[in-house]
């Protein structure tokens, strides 16, 4: 446990500190402005959904509206969060956890001190998911800060804990990644093919994986109906596939209590075979409906977690 | 002080390694007593490094045991490593982060309490002569000067012993010099049991009092550096060094003329003679005679370099 919490307190204290941390908060500080400013025509939306709904009394979710609107052209703050930020700040603070402590011959050093070894790895692991944690808050306050002068509606308690929810969910999923990252540091001696897998596999679920998909299974107008309900369950299953789809689904029906996952919103459709207009779920059901998903998530992290221990733990120090 | 009463504080039985089915370690038994300066010598991949790695518990050793201070390294490893100070071949410090900083990391992965970490790095700082730069990041040391700084980590943690592999690689003959001086300051103030790997005879020479010369993971030669040195005198050659205040081509061709010396070498004013047996009375006598001043004499052991080179070569 000292060990643990001694490792932990230096790894985190680098991650904040470290122009690694600083170029990443700058990174959370640009996603931020981005949010707000970057989606042209988003708040305008936003505003004139605010003034159209209050006529009709349906305000709801209106403060939650600032992550998820996009505007033409460019993708929406969740969609960046999901796809861009997260990953890249997980594989940022995991890639050379481990193998540039062996390279630097501070690894030897470390283990020769009188603290069990996965202390180490596990102090790392964890600094690692705080400092995603404390990104993700930020960046949410900086939004709800900036967004709140922009549109003057306070988030309803509600809206509050989404977001709370949002930050939480988001920390897993950065520790999926964080993991990876991780368990490519533990396996491979170079700091650059460390990397380089990582990207790889976080460039192939956040724009191969879909469009492979999609090629696989096309869905177009030309198609029979038969055809195309095929294909949409075709997408909708292996989509499930990639972390990056799976956390989008979660995300979206938290920030968005109004959207469905893709299967339900195929299920209905086919159930009462015309156009679906669903109304907000509660929390409760919200989270009913995307427990499989964290509950894969949480899973794979911790596989990536124990395999990466593993090696770790079994790798034997050798002269070289 | 007779050898009975000094304790054993690393002893290894039987201990053996195999890497896939090259035996790296085979069948070691070492004893090393209390307060001893062990030098481990031998030619690079003799076992050095593989012996210390699984003294320290980082390895587990194929078969055999070894204990320091009476415990298990591969059962107790915590036990060992906390009474442990290592220094690894390519040592590395956090280069982002101050010297003072990497110090006190180690000391609270020791478990040193927050009002003790700072007197003590303080302390070790000093003792090897960083105190001005600690400061500093490590980034911007020389070589010479994180070596040292390696001998500061360990002395954060006041270990029983001290194990350092390859401590004067890639340092400057000035650098070497401090260092072999700041260890064998270190071992006798401290009381501290150090074990100094190297490949490099002269050098173990310096400051050790027990040498073991290990080659294709076997210990060939094991004992007090005075005994192995006294084979010298019936040996059939002999080495002289000596130093002289001034050297003068008339006292070189003095001792050139002494009966059975065979070659004169001069380097960094320090003379190096080799001859038949042992002739220092001889030599001493032709110096003064030349009008020479004599600071300093001592005679190698040519046994020790005997049987070092001839291994060495073939490995």
């Amino acid at each position: 446990m000292r060990g643990l919490l001694t490792v932990f307190n230096k790894e985190l204290a680098d991650y904040l500190i470290s122009w690694r941390g600083i170029i990443l908060f700058g990174f959370v500080l640009l996603t931020a402005v981005f949010a707000i400013y970057g989606p042209s025509g988003a708040l305008q939306n936003i505003r004139g959904e605010l003034s159209a709904g209050s006529q009709f009394g349906t305000t709801q979710f209106i403060f939650l509206k600032l992550f998820t609107t996009s505007g033409e052209g460019s993708p929406s703050f969740l969609t960046f969060v999901t796809v861009f930020l997260v990953p890249i700040v997980g594989i940022t603070l995991g890639f050379d956890a481990i193998n540039s402590e062996k390279n630097s011959g501070t690894l030897s050093r470390l283990l020769s001190q009188p603290i069990y070894r996965d202390a180490v790895f596990n102090g790392k692991f964890l600094a690692g998911i705080v400092t995603m944690a404390i990104m993700l808050t930020s960046i949410i306050l900086l939004v709800s800060g900036l967004g709140l002068s922009m549109i003057g509606v306070p988030p309803s308690s509600e809206e509050a804990f989404r977001l709370f929810l949002f930050i939480v969910l988001g920390t897993i999923y950065g520790a999926f990644w964080l993991g990876l990252a991780m368990l490519f540091s533990v396996f491979f001696r170079g700091v650059a093919t460390s990397v380089i897998a990582s990207i790889s596999i976080w460039l192939f679920f956040a724009i191969f994986f879909g469009a492979m998909i999609n090629t696989l299974a096309p869905i177009s107008q030309t198609l029979s109906q038969q055809e195309y309900l095929r294909n949409v369950g075709v997408q909708i299953t292996a989509l499930r596939a990639s972390p990056v789809a799976l956390f989008q689904e979660v995300t979206t029906v938290i920030l968005a209590p109004g959207a469905r996952t893709a299967a339900e919103t195929w299920q209905l459709q086919q159930a009462s075979s015309s156009q679906f207009v669903g109304g907000s779920l509660p929390l409760g059901q919200t989270l009913l409906t995307i427990w499989p998903h964290i509950v894969t998530l949480i899973g794979i992290t911790a596989v990536w977690f124990a395999i990466s221990y593993y090696k770790f733990m079994r790798d034997e120090i050798r002269a070289t | 002080m007779s050898a009975l009463t000094k304790q054993l504080i690393v002893e290894t039985v039987n201990l053996t390694k195999n890497y896939d089915d090259t035996k790296v370690v085979d069948g070691l038994n070492l004893q090393i007593e209390e307060g001893d300066i062990f030098g481990f010598l031998g030619p690079n991949g003799a076992g050095k490094t593989t012996t210390i790695l699984m003294l320290l518990g980082l390895t587990e050793p194929t078969s055999g045991s070894a204990h320091i201070a009476g415990y298990d390294s591969t059962r107790e490893p915590l036990k060992v490593k906390s009474i442990t100070g290592y220094v690894p071949e390519k040592v590395g410090f956090y280069e982002n982060l101050t010297a003072a900083y990497n110090l006190a990391y180690t000391a609270r992965l020791n478990g040193l309490p927050e009002e003790l970490v700072i007197k003590r790095v303080d302390e070790a700082l000093d003792v090897v002569g960083l105190s001005a730069v600690a400061e500093q990041e490590v980034g911007e040391f020389s070589r010479g000067m994180k070596q040292r700084l390696a001998i500061a980590d360990i002395l954060v943690k006041t270990p029983k012993i001290a194990i350092l592999d390859e401590p004067t690689l890639g340092i400057d003959p000035e650098g070497i010099n401090q260092m072999l001086d700041l260890i064998a300051k270190i071992a006798r103030e401290r009381k501290m049991t150090v074990i100094m790997s190297s490949h490099q005879l002269h050098q173990v020479q310096q400051i050790c009092n027990r040498v073991g010369i290990m080659v294709k993971g076997r210990l060939v030669v094991e004992g007090l550096l005075d005994q192995l040195s006294s084979k010298a005198a019936g040996s059939k050659h002999a080495a002289i060094e000596i130093k002289l205040t001034e050297t003068t081509p008339a006292i070189i061709k003095a001792i050139k003329q002494v009966d059975g010396v065979l070659s004169v070498e001069s380097s960094d004013g320090v003379l190096h003679i080799s001859c038949s047996r042992d002739l220092r009375p001889q030599v001493a006598k032709a110096i003064i005679d030349a009008g020479g001043l004599l600071v300093e004499m001592k005679i190698q052991s040519y046994a020790l370099e005997d049987i070092y080179m001839k291994y060495f070569k073939e490995a």
